[in-house]
């Protein structure tokens, strides 16, 4: 059969341009994370030394005279450090517990009715935005609670953030564990909330710290809840009820300062690498995990 | 627990709701919110109408073209730290690095606007979009693909004739939920979007999101200011909840 009209030659062409078009997109669509990263370091390096770990943030005075003088801005972040840390320690005891105890009951229970609606609660939960629930920990503690801005608001918003990522990396790792290994408790008369607690949480410890993990990285990074909760404060403050710094925070104000500006590029290298550390550390869990079993 | 926050939302907005609901005005005076509905949805559909074209081209060099290579896993590794990069970084580093090419290119005074945020909106979604288009076409039946190469079609005409009608409901779900993760989106978007309270007109101008404007205002307000934040805020929990609900039943239905 002959075919006058024979395309193929347009059809491979075709066909090459758009594997072209594919990689160039795909090269553009890394470019972005290559070039934040060459940014932040280029630019932050100068700031970060030992006092930045160890002093709390300059006012605009200081850092108007170092600035002037072309030095280094004097101070640092452990403030924001202090605040972080804290606000992340409180949020994490309050969430894991809860959520890890969540997804187990999901996991036990599945098919139940109340179960599929818990889930479509957590998929909902995980869907709203990080404002949103500022607001909300703001309507509940800073009004209702305390009369004030606080660190615990804060960690109420990140805490709340934290449930859904725990609550589906805990169900999902409990789904990946063989049955068998249930039933071989069972068999051996150990009592159920023995067999969660001493077999299954052990055997899925790698997957419940992944999703930990992950859950962690996500909040430190994040800005909007706190600046409706906690505020901010220029000291170390170990205390909850009262204001408290974070580090995204405090890029938010060096931001806004126009004195401070430089400082914020080491900030925010700390905290990507910050970020980026959670993240491999997981990555690296979860890869070892799925490799045992 | 969630259903708490509700009725929180409601006896603060309620008595306001109606000078805030859906009142086209434009003057802050009269708190109408029409200005930031427009401004998030503006923002959101642009960011995913940029995030298509790379999201998709990434998704089928990870799971088509190259796939199960090590290059592939790179580039995974690599979208995903996209996601990890938080949203105040990004907004640095749109402000010190996008903005001014913005404004080189002489459209807008300063580079801040609708345009901006969108892109920077759009790089963000990525990693979310990708990572559902990637198991999605991963999942299209390698039997089907390997009847259309035996007929002689090309590699282009596998992609367009077989999997992308095989996959289609799963891809818009991803979108939608990308685009889910962009309504929200707080702080980029204020740090780009040039905070000026009308409804945006052209492409490069400044405008304000929902969200941007319960964090740019939030520092001062109290009384009726406040209440008009927070039922801000409730639609946009809304909003997003229902986006969130639509593209997850998509998935249900399709997987």
């Amino acid at each position: 059969m002959i075919d006058a009209n024979d395309n193929s030659k347009w059809r491979e062409f075709k066909n090459k341009l758009f594997f072209r078009v594919v990689i160039l997109l795909s090269g553009i669509t890394i470019s972005p994370i290559v070039l934040i990263v060459f940014h932040l370091l280029v630019k932050g390096y100068k700031q970060i030394n030992f006092d930045f770990f160890t002093k709390v943030a300059p006012d605009t005075l200081q850092a108007m005279t170092a600035v002037r003088n072309g030095e280094l801005i004097p101070g640092g972040i452990a403030n924001g450090i202090s605040g972080t840390l804290l606000m992340v320690l409180t949020a994490s005891v309050m969430a894991i517990p809860v959520s890890v105890a969540i997804g187990i009951f999901l996991y036990e229970n599945q098919g139940k009715r109340y179960t599929n609606l818990i889930r479509n609660l957590t998929d909902i939960l995980q869907g709203v935005p990080s404002i949103v629930l500022g607001l909300i920990a703001y309507i509940w503690i800073v009004k209702g609670v305390t009369h004030g801005f606080s660190a615990l608001a804060g960690s109420i918003a990140l805490a709340i953030m934290m449930l859904p990522l725990i609550i589906r990396s805990t169900e999902e790792t409990m789904k990946m564990i063989p049955v068998s290994i249930k039933e071989a408790g069972a068999a051996l008369g150990v009592p159920y909330h023995k067999i969660i607690l001493k077999v299954m949480i052990p055997t899925g410890a790698s997957g419940l710290t992944t999703g930990i993990l992950l859950s962690i990285s996500r909040v430190i990074g994040e800005t909007a809840p706190l600046m409706l909760t906690t505020l901010g404060s220029t000291a170390i403050n170990l205390d909850i009820t009262k204001p408290t710094s974070a580090v995204p925070l405090q890029i938010w104000e060096f931001y806004n300062n126009p004195n401070m500006i430089d400082l914020v590029w080491s900030s925010s290298l700390f905290l990507m690498g910050l970020v980026l550390t959670l993240n491999i550390i997981a990555k690296r869990i979860s890869m070892k995990y799925s490799g045992n079993s | 627990m969630i259903k708490g926050a509700l009725p929180a939302f409601r006896e603060f907005g309620f008595g306001f709701i109606f000078s805030t609901d859906w009142n086209p005005t434009e003057g802050k005076e009269s708190y109408g919110a029409l200005p930031f509905i427009a401004g998030t949805l503006i923002t959101s559909l642009l960011a995913l109408a940029i995030c298509f074209p790379l999201a998709f081209s990434t998704s089928l060099f990870i799971a088509e073209y190259f796939s199960k290579t090590k290059i592939a896993s790179v580039l995974s590794t690599l979208v995903d730290l996209l996601a990890g990069v938080p949203s105040i970084v990004y907004g640095l580093w749109g402000f010190y690095t996008i903005r001014p090419l913005i404004a080189g290119l002489g459209y807008s005074g300063q580079g801040y606007g609708i345009f901006t945020s969108g892109l920077i909106l759009a790089i963000m979604i990525i990693p979310y979009a990708t990572s559902i288009s990637n198991e999605i076409i991963a999942m299209v039946p390698n039997e089907l693909k390997e009847a259309a190469y035996s007929l002689g079609a090309t590699r282009l005409e596998v992609i367009t004739n077989v999997i992308l009608p095989n996959s289609r409901s799963g891809l818009v779900a991803g979108y939608i939920l990308a685009l889910g993760r962009a309504l929200g989106e707080t702080m980029a978007v204020t740090m780009l979007i040039g905070n000026a309270n009308v409804i945006p007109t052209g492409f490069f101008s400044p405008g304000n999101t929902m969200a941007s404007i319960i964090a740019n205002q939030f520092g001062e307000a109290e009384g009726l200011k406040l209440s008009v934040l927070i039922a801000i805020g409730l639609l946009l929990f809304v909003v997003t909840a229902i986006v969130n609900a639509i593209g997850k039943m998509i998935i249900r239905k399709f997987a």
